[in-house]
């Protein structure tokens, strides 16, 4: 690591803090390590380049890639980051270090029962499996325990955002004039934001999908079910988003040799975040019949508005390190740029990841365009998308930001930044191959979320190239990530056989621009959920509605799917029966196919 | 507050972008020819009596005007029915689409004419179809452990072969 500046690491000066940090980053870690495993056994799997486990599974390895990557893996180092946010910026130990191990405890029970219930999907013969994808939508059924893990660890995280509240509240009251630490400030817009958001997956969980796969209720709405669940899914992106935003905002500066450029403006763009985030869940609704397409077109204008913030962002974030840039001798219109840090990974890592996000923020605006979105609704252009969203802005900078922090919470130096530079250009070179090859398939019509996107009855058509190149470069892609990642954990694991060394502590400085001079109406927590409040109020309440008035609370009938084997053993006899006679048929149409 | 003037100037172009966008997006639902939206026009029903319907019980397509046509169509797991889906050419064609167990998509490969489809509601998407030929239909959302098999065909026919819709 680049030489500290002397002082007392965090480690040294909030042990127990610390402690929790690397304990929500080591969870963290092996869900992304197994997230990234499964994710290269569908890029290989769907391509048709290496297939080694039965279609049929490919849904259960999709399920696990989804809700250990973009549930695990990024809302625990959130928690982790925030936790050592929260603690850096008030200066001060968490209120009762009982409560914070206690929702960290939460959060990891209801993740392991939730993944394990997944996991159990390749054990046939234990009969229960939640091959719903990420996003389950009823009449797709899990076992219940799926739902009631997820019901945990969303506790978890509402524990953990008072948590962060009373802190707030205690270093409130022993600084009245102060303001709130940009970095405090994040954390407490984005919980805010999380709050809100939650409202939605937790009635859809607790109100149906729970009781209906424990057999309390007989039928759900699908569509009702289906609109709280975007309620939730919208937001929850930005939820990913915010860790790396508060990176980018407070610790990339550092890193570039300069500082924050304005911290007003930044107030300004997580204040919108909290407003915007939610009422836009709708854009994920397009194509549904069953909202009129006027709640479509308002989401769509709330979502084109919520660009501003990331745009915001743009200039601040290049602003501050073409500002660090010049700290360090950089001159001329672009001839700063030769004079940024590029050997440090936390440095390159993040910038690679902010520009993926530029080209990602282009495809969003595409999908955001209620009319153009007809021609890529569920095709890989959307999975091309959110993995530079997520997969890189979020994931990439994270990666970066550890190596950054790591030392910090452990005393120990990394292993090897080359190894770190390296994994993180690799990241962003097999992301560009992937992505690329995604988004060019989607707009072909190839579909996301299966096993073979290869047909019968008709061929897809491309301007250029073909599609089996296509999936050249997707396998490619994914397997210099699966690498990227390994070099990721690695490099980390022998970290810890690094001797402890002290001096590490690195400082983070002030903005150029202060908090003092913006209006303090921004730091005003309780009007901003109001509004937000109000906000989510106008762009739901007569979709709802509508929705409940059209086809009731509980839908206008259905079965669940699968028929649940949960309890009857009838239908389990019966099914496994229909899997056999099934496989053997699989088995006579495989003989056909080599004899043809 | 201070806020430095190429950021003011940021913001304004920002803000110049976003309203640029909603005004073509805007343009493209009400303009000329205007994209037609899934809306909330359909029916509702219950899945399970689907049998029962009197369109959907037996899908298929009608002739409904001068060169206007209804197409039926059930998804359900892992198939579309009809079959192929038959129509002819030089038409404007109106599908009624829902499903008789989970939620699954229709979407007419290399086309805009592209819904989920959802059990309980009746999605319905007004298409002009132009020349013959034939077009992959795909089901884009994962609905069960055969979600990878389930495709269709439409057909576009020249309208002098067309023999009135029985697509079996």
């Amino acid at each position: 690591m680049s030489t500290g500046s002397g002082a007392a690491t965090f480690v040294d000066r909030y042990p127990e803090e610390a402690s929790i940090v690397r304990q929500a980053f080591f969870v963290a870690f092996v869900a992304f390590g197994l997230g990234a495993l499964f994710g290269v056994i569908q890029a290989l799997h769907r391509t048709d380049i290496l297939r080694f486990i039965p279609s049929t599974d490919y849904y259960t390895v999709l399920t696990a890639h989804g809700v250990l990557l973009v549930i695990v893996f990024t809302i625990f180092f959130l928690v982790g980051l925030f936790q050592w946010a929260i603690t850096r910026s008030f200066d001060r130990p968490v209120e009762d270090i009982r409560i914070t191990k206690a929702w960290l405890a939460l959060m990891s029970v209801g993740s392991v029962v939730t993944g394990v219930t997944i996991l159990l999907g390749f054990v046939d013969e234990v009969g229960i499996s939640a091959d719903v994808l990420f996003t389950f939508y009823a009449p797709l059924q899990a076992h219940p325990l799926f739902y009631a893990g997820l019901a945990v660890f969303l506790v978890g995280t509402w524990i953990a955002g008072a948590d962060w509240f009373r802190s707030w509240l205690a270093w409130n009251a022993e600084h009245p004039d102060d303001r709130i630490p940009l970095q405090a400030f994040v954390v407490l817009t984005t919980m805010l934001m999380w709050y809100i958001a939650t409202i939605g997956v937790a009635v859809a969980v607790l109100f149906f999908l729970l009781p209906w796969s424990l057999g309390l209720i007989e039928t759900v709405n699908p569509l009702l079910t289906r609109t709280l669940f975007w309620f939730f899914g919208h937001p929850v992106v930005y939820f990913w988003l915010m860790p790396a935003y508060l990176l980018w905002y407070t610790v990339l500066p550092k890193i570039a040799g300069g500082r924050l450029f304005s911290d007003p403006l930044a107030r300004v763009v997580f204040v919108l975040f909290l407003l915007l985030s939610t009422p836009v869940g709708i854009h994920h609704q397009y194509l549904d019949p069953g909202i009129a397409e006027s709640f479509k077109f308002i989401a769509m204008t709330n979502t084109m508005f919520l660009l501003l913030p990331s745009l915001l962002t743009a200039f601040t974030v290049v602003a501050s390190v073409e500002h660090g840039a010049r700290q360090r001798g950089g001159t001329g219109l672009f001839g700063w740029l030769r004079a940024l840090p590029w050997r440090d990974p936390a440095f390159t890592g993040m910038m690679l990841a902010g520009l993926m996000f530029a080209a990602g923020g282009f495809s969003g605006m595409i999908n955001a365009g209620m009319n153009i979105n007809y021609l890529v609704h569920n095709t890989l252009w959307v999975p091309g998308h959110f993995h530079l969203t997520v997969g890189t802005a979020v994931a990439l900078t994270m990666m970066a930001g550890t190596y950054w922090l790591w030392p910090q919470l452990t005393n120990r130096r990394l292993y090897s930044r080359p190894i770190g530079l390296l994994q993180v250009v690799v990241w962003f070179g097999g992301m560009a191959l992937m992505s690329n090859a995604m988004h060019v398939s989607g707009l072909y019509g190839i579909p996301r979320r299966t096993a073979e996107p290869q047909y019968q009855g008709f061929d897809f058509s491309t301007a250029f190239g073909s599609v089996a190149e296509l999936n050249v470069q997707l396998a490619i892609g994914g397997t210099l990530l699966f690498v990227s990642a390994l070099l990721f954990l690695a490099n980390l694991a022998f970290s810890w056989g690094n001797p402890t060394t002290s001096g590490l502590g690195q400082t983070l400085p002030p903005a150029l621009s202060g908090p003092d001079d913006s209006p303090r109406v921004l730091d005003n927590m309780r009007l901003w959920a109001a509004i937000a409040l109000v906000l989510v109020a106008l762009a739901y309440a007569l979709p709802l509605g509508a929705i409940v008035a059209d086809s009731g609370l509980f839908g206008p009938g259905g079965d669940a799917y699968p028929v649940t084997v949960v309890l009857n053993s009838v239908a389990v006899t019966a099914e496994r029966l229909t899997a056999s006679v099934g496989a053997t048929l699989a088995d006579v149409g495989g003989v056909l196919e080599v004899i043809r | 507050m201070h806020i430095h003037q190429y950021e003011k100037l940021w913001l304004g172009l920002s803000l110049l972008l976003i309203v640029g966008f909603v005004a073509t997006v805007t343009y493209g639902a009400v303009g000329t020819p205007a994209i037609s939206m899934i809306g909330d026009d359909g029916d509702t029903l219950n899945p399970n009596a689907i049998d029962d319907h009197p369109e959907f019980g037996d899908p298929g397509v009608e002739k409904v005007g001068e060169s206007e046509y209804a197409a039926y169509v059930v998804a359900r797991q892992f198939m579309f029915q009809p079959d192929p889906i038959v129509v002819p050419a030089n038409t404007t064609v109106t599908f009624y689409v829902t499903s008789a167990d989970v939620i699954h998509g229709f979407s007419v490969v290399g086309t805009n004419a592209n819904t989920m489809v959802i059990p309980g509601e009746v999605a319905e998407l007004t298409v002009e179809i132009n020349d013959p030929g034939e077009y992959g239909i795909v089901c884009h959302e994962y609905c069960g452990n055969g979600h990878h098999g389930m495709e269709g065909l439409l057909k576009v026919v020249p309208a002098d072969e067309y023999d009135g819709g029985d697509a079996e």
